[in-house]
């Protein structure tokens, strides 16, 4: 350990720390505009600066040392990062009134904090085409102070090379390679860009209007549905702790908005779990040579695979995701057992995630109704946005229930919002499927947590599953590489199941989530690990709590099936719940 | 995947490596003249370097050309001499008669100008360099004659 003071306070950190990151272990805030907690330092934005001993440093690449003296804020070091703040304003637009990032914004906040009216220096600031070709992030390089969070997320984290620096100097500009669309690069629009860039740079494709005019059409019929991970991130909006699980107040909220019918991802959920664990114990019983199978429900790791990993096609679990199914379930089943015409409904999702815009119109497997079978992709933030729109007072809704008979979940269906979820539910299925008899334990050991990627080995009465999660796509990885060396050397699959979720921590922290600030809670905005952990606690607390824990109990399930779907995995089935994948190029520009 | 391209030629020379992208690069502008979006993508899968890297490193240097040049480079010094001579208004008439700007090339591809930092002539300052033929103590007004002399000489050579 290092021992030495900040502004007198006495911090011990072991060494290596830097002191930006001791500060902040000593709940004591130093700017910064461009460290991130999940990103290495880039030294940047020049907000960070302390003074070591008397010299100016900037703390977050200066490693702590024994007996320094730090101090964070003295009237030098204010009137520098004033000058630095106002420089990285010459180049910013002044639109915060028309900004969709505008109160939730890092330099926003830090303008406000300096309290800088104006400025005496002109303005280098052009306005830039925008990016949005993607339909699901949208890229402004105005509003952009190249602080590379989104880089070092995108190649680093995510290892997808999607967005990259152009340029030098006052010209440089995050974009895709060359400056081509992100539409034609290899982005997976998982949105973690978004999630930790500190301004209105990178933001959410916004669909609200769109949503807006649906519910003002009395002659339509709209259906929402909330995924798992939702639930337990939109209370950040409202003023609630880290994590509070919030179910019934958002179905409250969702029927004042005026939707007519309030589902619930989660039944989907139930739903994937019963025809993955069908699909997976057929692999594994009758078609070895396809194992390891791929989870698929994660649409930006869907993308990858298509981009990335053409020879892992095979693998992939052809089950669509929840948002899908519960969308082709509205246009068929529920239409024809409430005789609505599905011409007249429309279905919304509300998703922790911005590749959720981009699944609804992947391929036409995704208008398995005949129509489109979701209309649109909402994120959670812009759920928020409308519940504010509406002055809907959230804190003081009634909990409610969701419609039936898509609104119905277990606990298993609920945790497909953590990593280490999916995995869980479908091996709770697959061991009944496989035994006929149902888990004492329904947890495993070795799948909860942030590591990137966990292994473990399943008993199911003697027979040995051996399982990896990867969450992060730059995790993903690792797994791939231990498969094809054994591919290779003519060995035996090191895994047979695998779950993958692009994001880190998996959708609880999508690239669609709240960026709030709470009072006390650490700078920067946005996901960090520990909010990560308490997202996670929330649905995880969910399921330990719920009455049934096990998909293959949805009672509306079992329904489906007997009603509608016949068996799991039956022609039908396929038809509305399952999918294909097909090889594209990384690069769709050609010169 | 390897072919006879001048990517993949580039590529298995500077494969094993490390570091030596801008090698790499450097021998395809050699060749072509600029480094067109083919050879990148080719040295990206080749080289096994993600494509929005290799553009980092294009267009961070700006020797790099992305687009094809103007048959005849015309290249103005911007040294310490010449620009203390003048050569500041030179580039300024070579930009007006040709309607372009530095690092930019005409639409019919004759011309693409350039400054560049002291060819090792300054005893001749101001200078500038076309297609490798130096002209000394350039004023504007050779600017025209300049440009005319190469349009014959260009014109000539396709016939």
């Amino acid at each position: 350990m290092v021992n030495l003071k900040i502004d007198n306070f006495d911090v011990s950190v072991p060494e290596g720390t830097s002191i930006l990151e001791a500060a902040r272990q000593a709940q004591i805030d130093i700017p910064t505009l461009c460290k991130h907690p999940d990103v290495d330092p880039t030294a940047g934005c020049g907000m960070c600066i302390v003074k070591v001993n008397g010299r100016v440093m900037r703390s977050c690449c200066t490693p702590v040392a024994e007996g320094m003296e730090v101090i964070t804020g003295d009237a030098e070091i204010v009137s520098v990062r004033r000058t630095v703040l106002e420089l990285i304003l010459s180049n910013h637009p002044n639109e915060c009134l028309t900004c969709i990032r505008s109160g939730h914004c890092e330099l926003q906040d830090m303008a406000n904090t300096f309290g800088i009216a104006t400025s005496h220096l002109p303005s280098l600031n052009k306005k830039a085409e925008l990016d949005d070709s993607t339909h699901s992030i949208v890229l402004d390089a105005s509003k952009c102070i190249v602080c590379g969070r989104c880089v070092e997320v995108c190649q680093n984290q995510q290892n997808v090379w999607a967005l990259s620096y152009l340029n030098r100097g006052l010209a440089t500009k995050i974009t895709a390679a060359g400056g081509i669309k992100l539409a034609d690069s290899p982005c997976i629009k998982c949105g973690q860009c978004s999630a930790h860039c500190p301004t209105g740079a990178i933001v959410e494709y916004d669909e609200t209007q769109k949503v807006w005019e649906m519910l003002r059409d009395p002659d339509l019929v709209t259906v929402v549905q909330i995924a798992p991970a939702v639930r337990v991130a939109i209370g950040e909006e409202f003023g609630y702790d880290f994590g509070e699980n919030l179910t019934g107040k958002t179905y409250a909220a969702l029927r004042r908005l005026g939707f007519d019918r309030v589902f619930d991802t989660n039944f989907g959920a139930d739903l994937t779990i019963i025809e993955e664990a069908t699909e997976f114990v057929e692999r594994f019983t009758k078609r070895p040579e396809s194992l390891p199978m791929f989870t698929s429900c994660c649409p930006a790791w869907v993308d990858m695979l298509e981009k990335y990993h053409h020879d892992m096609i095979p693998n992939f679990s052809t089950c669509k995701s929840p948002q899908s199914m519960v969308g082709a379930l509205a246009k068929t089943y529920y239409a024809e057992k409430m005789a609505i015409n599905p011409e007249k409904i429309r279905v919304i999702s509300v998703m922790p995630c911005t590749a959720k815009k981009w699944e609804i119109v992947r391929s036409k497997d995704m208008s398995s109704s005949g129509y489109q079978d979701v209309d649109v992709s909402l994120t959670t933030r812009e759920l928020c946005r409308m519940i504010k729109q509406a002055g809907i007072d959230f804190r003081r809704l009634p909990e409610e229930e969701a419609d039936s008979p898509l609104g119905e979940y277990s606990g298993a269906g609920t945790i497909f919002g953590v990593t280490g979820g999916v995995m869980t539910a479908a091996l709770r299925t697959a061991y009944f499927y496989i035994t006929g008899e149902e888990l004492g334990e329904v947890n495993f050991k070795g799948i909860e947590g942030l590591e990137g990627v966990k292994e473990a080995e399943v008993d199911i009465k003697g027979t040995k599953v051996r399982i990896a999660v990867a969450h992060g796509c730059g995790n993903v990885e690792k797994v791939l590489d231990k498969i094809r060396t054994a591919r290779e050397n003519g060995e035996e699959t090191p895994y047979h199941f695998v779950e993958v979720m692009a994001c880190r921590g998996g959708c609880i922290s999508g690239g669609g989530q709240p960026r709030v600030m709470m009072p006390g809670q650490p700078k920067p905005r946005g996901i960090t690990d520990d909010i990560r952990q308490k997202r996670a606690q929330g649905l995880m607390n969910e399921d330990l709590q719920a009455k049934n824990r096990l998909s293959h109990h949805n009672e509306s399930v079992k329904t489906l099936y007997k009603e509608y779907l016949g068996q799991a995995g039956s022609e039908k089935a396929h038809h509305l719940l399952h999918t294909h994948y097909v090889a594209r190029p990384k690069y769709d520009k050609k010169a | 995947m390897e072919g006879n391209s001048t990517a993949s030629q580039v590529a298995a020379k500077w494969r094993k490596k490390r570091g030596s992208l801008i090698m790499a690069l450097h021998e395809i502008q050699g060749v072509k003249g600029f480094v067109p979006w083919e050879d990148a993508m080719d040295i990206a899968a080749e080289m096994d370097i993600p494509l929005a890297r290799i553009y980092e490193v294009l267009t961070f240097y700006n020797f790099f050309k992305l687009d094809a040049p103007g048959k005849a480079v015309i290249s103005v010094c911007t040294g310490t001499a010449c620009y203390l001579k003048g050569n500041d208004k030179v580039l300024e008439e070579f930009k007006k008669e040709l309607g372009i700007g530095e690092g930019e090339s005409t639409e019919d591809k004759m011309f693409h100008l350039q400054s560049v930092r002291c060819v090792g002539c300054c005893g001749l300052a101001p200078v500038c360099v076309v297609n490798g033929k130096t002209y000394g103590r350039v004023t504007p007004n050779d600017v025209r004659n300049i440009l005319d002399e190469w349009r014959k000489k260009l014109s000539e050579d396709e016939e």
